[in-house]
């Protein structure tokens, strides 16, 4: 009964889209607002069906309906509720079915905000979106069916890998990685759109912008929160391992990151159009190859799931996508053709070329480590690998390159920057850095990359407040405001400004997170008996004991650690070894001490089966919470740039202008603020 | 210009066929540079309590498989491996088994639950292993009469490969040229 | 009156990571007793070494991990060999020579330097130094372009305002 619900609504969601998209750009060809009506109408039903769908999955997996052949494959009757509920996206169909619904989701939400608006590009970008909706949709009718009767009826299932059953995380990480993933859609909809339209100037631009930056603070969270469940969960103390699956989700990161800069030099210098369409179509195409990595099964990772006819399947739709895009991107080559103007290079427009530059460069060099394997293959017959070393290396020169830019980015002014002026703002910045490196230097700093990588951020965070200070104190000279005033109103009024230098002090912190815990984590693995103590790098490790119990889904071993330092109250910390059924080898839980200045990481690795002695990885990871914390401040940063008190949904260029030009006498002779 | 028309779609394909390749491949089976070496020596302690030196074994074909009493693809394979040493008894056929990662009563209650006569291994240090470039198990390499090896078989042997393998190793006589045994394929 | 910008700024930044300078100095903090080791444990530069050397190679079991991160039991192993093997006087490179020679060339985690593989060490570099020559001469030329403009504009009595 439920397979045939769910089922249904999959069968007719795809009917939908596809007449929905037919409809949608029928209107694009007669101009007919009532089919545009119609296809927003079909939007929202395909979104009522997925939600139907869905639902009656989750219902499902609840009921441990084991006659669904997705909850024969992950469901069990021992797995706690939450995790439950939360193996809808564990794996295979599911979370197709989850990426599915998100789509529709994103469609319906995008079609009802525009309704009233851009009534140029709307009908193509429906009808873009939902011709996507129509291969996700066909995918789940065919071969990712998640609703196949089981037959036999199992009495129970093998529950999901015990991997994703192991940390409260797994319910927000993939959630969150879907709404960025799948949000790109959008942008990559209205670039299709302009370009079906010709009208590929700042129309486009405007409709897109929350729609570019909605997604990306869920993938910045999601990939965020992903390294933190890693670290928290797997138990070798790190949190990014270069992992193909990874690199796949930071990939349409970096373009889109890209894009939010490049944008803005479109904005006001009317060039960059080309560049602009390529970055957001390259952010869509990055995200169905992402998926196609994890399902495909071309490449060796943790994260893949192989699912036979899927693979080909997102090939083809790839290679659709590809050879339309691009087609369209010839075509109208002509119009998207501009008559680029600097006023100098000393300018905030060269340091986003250089953005732009920098992180396209990491892109294809992510890019290429991780499909190199194949190439190889491919031309010598060999298989290679290329792993974390590799991308540690080749990351760090670009990596302090962007560090460098965060900071000195802001300071540039648009246009053009009086000598004057920049030599203001730099000065103290730079002399505090050199303060800072001679400082860092003498207290042991060795490490060139991280030296540079602090150094960098002494500058960059310079720079910053010094964004934030400066015209503060100039309103508070021309308002009589006091401090704290000055600044509120400031930010205020410029919300995507400061959001924006939030977000670059968020990434800076993070960089100093990774920097300082890859240099500086030191471990020791030793043997003890009830009753050893052990001192490790300023702290004192007992173990108390070891004992073995049982949970519902799983059994476990844990040891009982006694940990004291200087300046510290005692605690107590539990590493466990987990065993689930279905898995010959444990699952590791790792108990992480975390502090301001360093993480302290237990990790039981082995126990003799009398219980006379338990081994233990000791892992000291500084400040591995800033990485977590920098990652919040980028996302806090990025929702306020979005915020808007405004009435109409996007703050128009000129608006922001000229308020800014009454707020800020004392910065005349700065060109243009923003 | 048009060139451009063509060219920019065009870039389409080298990236579309290197994936469509890719489908075809299978990053986990990884081929082992071995066949073709001469088979590592080692000497290690038998389940029986004695000692076993590769180098004794000159001469005779040597089956050499990786097991652990954990490794359920390893119940598959374990009776092809009884009925060939039946098979080869009167032949200059040695059938070695070499423990992975497992305890000594382990492998003896295993052996004893599963039969089969042969002499099985010790591997303190995982050396014999790690001298193999054994990843996983079940593995076998099948080792020829001048001590070459000449194939590697990752996962479950089927009772047809073995048989055929064997007896082509059989079929060659001592002495003969670096060309003994075919590629992994 | 309170503190210029400058001050301040200069005050936060030099406060911001409080949090490095314990660690810089753990670095160089004695080790401390340990109450129960292993004798090879003992040596920590030996240590440091094997270290160095483990996470460059894949673990055969655990294939997303280094021998180094590597849990498993044949990754122990393995640092084991290494140990044994640099304690015998070899180099790193002969050490990792010996594992290519049993498990070929992608127990390393860094592709080889060497023939098609330079393709995967220096095609980024090319395309990062190509870019920054591009992007410095289409700068270059855009502000020519726009100085151009400007003059050619001045010349009609007019000022561009975008």
């Amino acid at each position: 009964m439920r397979n045939t619900i769910g089922y249904l609504a999959i069968v007719l969601a795809l009917l939908l889209s596809l007449a929905g998209a037919a409809v949608a750009f029928r209107a694009v060809k007669t101009g007919s607002s009532a089919l545009t009506t119609l296809g927003r109408r079909a939007a929202y039903a395909v979104f009522a069906l997925g939600t139907l769908s869905i639902l009656t999955m989750v219902y499902a997996l609840v009921a441990h309906d084991f006659s669904v052949s997705y909850v024969a494959q992950v469901g069990s009757r021992s797995t706690p509720l939450f995790y439950t509920v939360i193996s809808l996206w564990s794996s295979l169909d599911g979370s197709i079915l989850f990426w599915g619904w998100i789509l529709a989701g994103y469609t319906a939400a995008v079609v009802y905000i525009y309704r009233d608006r851009h009534r140029d590009l709307m009908p193509a970008a429906t009808g873009t979106l939902l011709a996507v909706n129509v291969f996700f949709w066909l995918l789940l009718a065919w071969p990712a069916n998640p609703f196949r009767p089981v037959f036999p009826v199992p009495p129970d299932g093998p529950g999901p890998n015990p991997l994703l059953q192991n940390h409260p995380f797994m319910g927000l990480h993939p959630p969150l990685l879907y709404l960025g993933y799948v949000g790109m859609a959008v942008p990559f909809a209205f670039a299709i759109a302009a370009l079906i339209t010709g009208k590929v100037g700042g129309e486009w631009i405007r409709a897109v912008r929350h729609w570019m930056m909605a997604p990306w603070i869920f993938l910045t969270t999601g990939i965020v929160a992903g390294a933190w469940w890693s670290y928290e969960v797997l138990g070798w103390g790190g949190y990014w391992a270069w992992d193909p699956v990874e690199n796949a989700s930071f990939l349409p990161w970096l373009t889109a990151t890209a894009f939010l800069h490049s944008v803005m030099v479109q904005e006001r210098r009317q060039t960059l159009k080309t560049w602009n369409i390529l970055l957001v179509i390259a952010t869509f195409l990055l995200t169905l190859f992402g998926t196609f990595l994890t399902r495909s099964g071309i490449l060796a990772s943790v994260h893949a799931f192989v699912e036979g006819l899927i693979g080909p399947f997102f090939l083809g739709f790839i290679t659709l996508v590809l050879l339309i895009s691009l087609g369209l991107v010839a075509w109208r080559s002509d119009e998207l053709s501009s008559e680029p103007a600097l006023d100098a290079l000393a300018s905030r427009e060269t340091a986003f070329l250089l953005n732009n530059l920098l992180l396209v460069a990491f892109t294809f060099t992510v890019l290429l480590g991780t499909v190199y394997p194949l190439i190889a293959e491919a031309f010598r017959g060999v298989k290679v690998s290329v792993g974390a070393p590799y991308f540690n290396q080749m990351s760090v020169p670009i990596a302090l390159a962007l560090v460098f830019l965060t900071g000195v980015g802001p300071a540039l002014p648009w246009r053009r920057g009086s000598p004057d002026l920049l030599v203001r703002k730099f000065l103290w910045p730079l002399a505090a850095t050199l303060l800072a490196g001679l400082a860092f230097w003498l207290l042991g700093v060795r490490h060139v990359g991280t030296w540079a990588t602090l150094v960098l951020a002494v500058l960059a965070v310079g720079l910053l407040v010094g964004e934030f200070l400066r015209p503060a104190q100039a309103r508070r000279q021309a308002h009589g405001e006091g401090w704290g005033r000055a600044l509120l109103n400031l930010m205020a009024k410029n919300r995507r400004r400061y959001g924006g230098y939030i977000v670059h002090l968020g990434i800076v912190i993070m960089a100093v997170g990774i920097a300082m815990s890859s240099t500086y984590r030191r471990e020791r693995e030793v043997t003890l008996r009830p009753g050893d103590t052990v001192a490790y790098s300023g702290y004192r490790i007992r173990l108390d004991s070891l004992y073995a119990g049982r949970e519902p889904h799983r059994e476990f071993v844990e040891a009982a650690f006694s940990v004291a330092s200087a300046g510290s109250s005692p605690a107590q910390m539990t590493p466990r070894l987990n065993y689930y059924p279905m898995s010959a080898q444990p699952i590791g839980t790792p108990h992480v001490r975390t502090r301001p200045t360093e993480d302290l990481y237990l990790t039981l690795m082995a126990y003799a089966s009398d219980g006379s002695t338990a081994t233990v990885s000791i892992i000291v990871n500084p400040m591995v919470v800033w990485i977590w914390i920098g990652g919040g401040i980028m996302a806090l940063g990025a929702l306020f740039a979005i915020s808007t008190v405004a009435s109409r949904g996007e703050p128009t260029r000129g608006k922001g202008v000229s308020s800014e030009r009454r707020a800020e006498p004392a910065q005349a002779g700065v060109g243009g603020a923003d | 210009m048009s060139w451009k028309k063509i060219l920019i779609p065009a870039t389409a394909i080298p990236i579309v066929a290197l994936l469509a390749y890719g489908l075809t491949r299978d990053p986990n089976l990884i081929e082992s540079p071995l066949p073709g070496h001469a088979a590592f020596e080692f000497v290690a302690p038998t389940l029986d309590g004695d000692t076993l030196s590769l180098a004794d074994l000159r001469g005779k074909v040597v089956v050499v498989n990786f097991w652990a009493s954990w490794c359920i693809a390893c119940i598959d394979e374990h009776a092809h491996f009884v009925e060939a040493e039946r098979r080869y008894a009167d032949a200059d056929f040695q059938m070695l088994g070499v423990v992975y990662q497992d305890t000594p009563e382990n492998a003896r209650r295993w052996m004893q639950r599963m039969g089969g006569s042969w002499p099985n291994v010790m591997d303190p240090g995982s050396r014999i292993a790690i001298d193999y470039g054994v990843y996983g198990v079940p593995e076998t390499y099948f080792i020829d009469k001048d001590g070459r090896i000449a194939y590697k078989q990752i996962g479950p042997v089927s009772r047809m490969l073995l048989r055929q393998r064997v007896d082509s190793l059989l079929a060659l006589s001592v002495g003969h040229a670096r060309t003994s045994g075919s590629q992994p394929r | 009156m309170t503190a210029s910008p400058r001050v301040i700024a200069t005050l936060v930044t030099l406060t911001l990571l409080p949090g490095g300078w314990p660690a810089a100095f753990a670095e160089a903090a004695p080790q401390g007793q340990q109450t129960v080791t292993r004798p090879e444990l003992a040596d920590a530069e030996l240590e440091a070494r094997v270290r160095e050397i483990a996470s460059t190679l894949r673990c055969p079991t655990c294939r997303a991990l280094s021998v180094q991160d590597s849990p498993s039991g044949m990754a122990e192993e393995m640092r084991g060999l290494i140990r044994e093997q640099l304690r015998a006087g070899r180099t790193p490179d002969e050490v990792k020579a010996y594992f290519v020679e049993r498990y070929g060339e992608w127990i390393l985690l860094k592709p080889k330097a060497e023939g098609f593989n330079w393709t995967v060490w220096l095609l980024p570099v090319f395309v990062l130094a190509g870019g920054l020559i591009f992007v410095v001469l289409t700068a270059r030329r855009w502000v020519q372009q726009g100085q151009a403009r400007a003059a050619a504009l001045t010349e009609r009595g007019q000022e561009e305002d975008i």
